[in-house]
């Protein structure tokens, strides 16, 4: 095991015992986003009325509610994980790939709980 | 490779755009029925149709292909042929579905 390159630093140490995790979740995610999506643009579609009071009266059932939860939070942990693979093939230096996924995890984080209110005062007649 | 390169373009694109206005839509219908109005007056505008149908189509064309990455993940569409086929079929797939959803919710 050498010390001088980064290659030489890491050889002999075997796997980091993580990366398949994170390969895992994004295949879980997107089938648990493809479901709600689906649902979601079948919705759409088969809607008849498109109004405001069509479509409210629609989002507020349990159903529907449930649903647009779980679209939410799957999208977004999904759109997490795929985002973090981006940044990790184009931004190589150090501090600016820490910022860049710190800010990609705020953002992630402050969407899923915006879209996650909006939907509870859906549900509960706000 | 284009596969591959659209898989990744219309997920960013989804991911930054596409959230985005879903989380705009689900706000403006939680906050009554002037933000709603005022949300659909922009989906509905030029732009904004220009903007729902690129969603829609990373939409598609992200799901198709995310489909083909879960097969190939099982091990399986490796033969040649087989693997040619359906990476010329996901980008086609994806621009028919989002051509079929427009027609139904336009002409509906």
């Amino acid at each position: 095991m050498g010390n001088g390159t980064p290659i030489g630093r890491v050889r002999g140490l075997g796997s980091a015992h993580s990366g398949s995790h994170h390969w895992l979740l994004q295949r879980f995610t997107a089938i648990g986003t493809l479901v709600p999506a689906l649902w979601l643009v079948g919705s759409l579609v088969a809607m008849g009325d498109r109004s405001f009071k069509g479509v409210h009266a629609w989002a507020s059932q349990p159903l529907s509610a449930i649903l647009l939860g779980l679209l939410v939070l799957g999208s977004f942990w999904h759109a997490r994980l795929g985002v973090q693979v981006m940044i990790e093939d184009y931004v190589h230096e150090t501090a600016n790939k820490f910022a860049a996924i710190m800010l990609l995890n705020l953002a992630a984080f402050a969407g899923a709980a915006f879209g996650l209110l909006c939907v509870v005062r859906l549900a509960l007649g706000a | 490779m284009l596969v591959s390169i659209l898989h990744r373009v219309s997920g960013n694109g989804l991911a930054f755009a596409g959230l985005a206005v879903l989380v705009w839509w689900l706000a403006a219908l939680a906050g009554g029925e002037a933000s709603y109005d005022a949300f659909v007056g922009h989906a509905t505008a030029w732009y904004g149709r220009v903007v729902l149908v690129g969603l829609t189509w990373a939409f598609f064309n992200h799901l198709v292909s995310g489909v083909r990455h879960l097969v190939l993940d099982i091990g399986a569409g490796y033969e040649l042929e087989r693997n040619a086929f359906w990476s010329v079929l996901t980008p086609i797939a994806g621009v028919v579905l989002t051509v079929a959803f427009w027609a139904i919710v336009l002409l509906a």
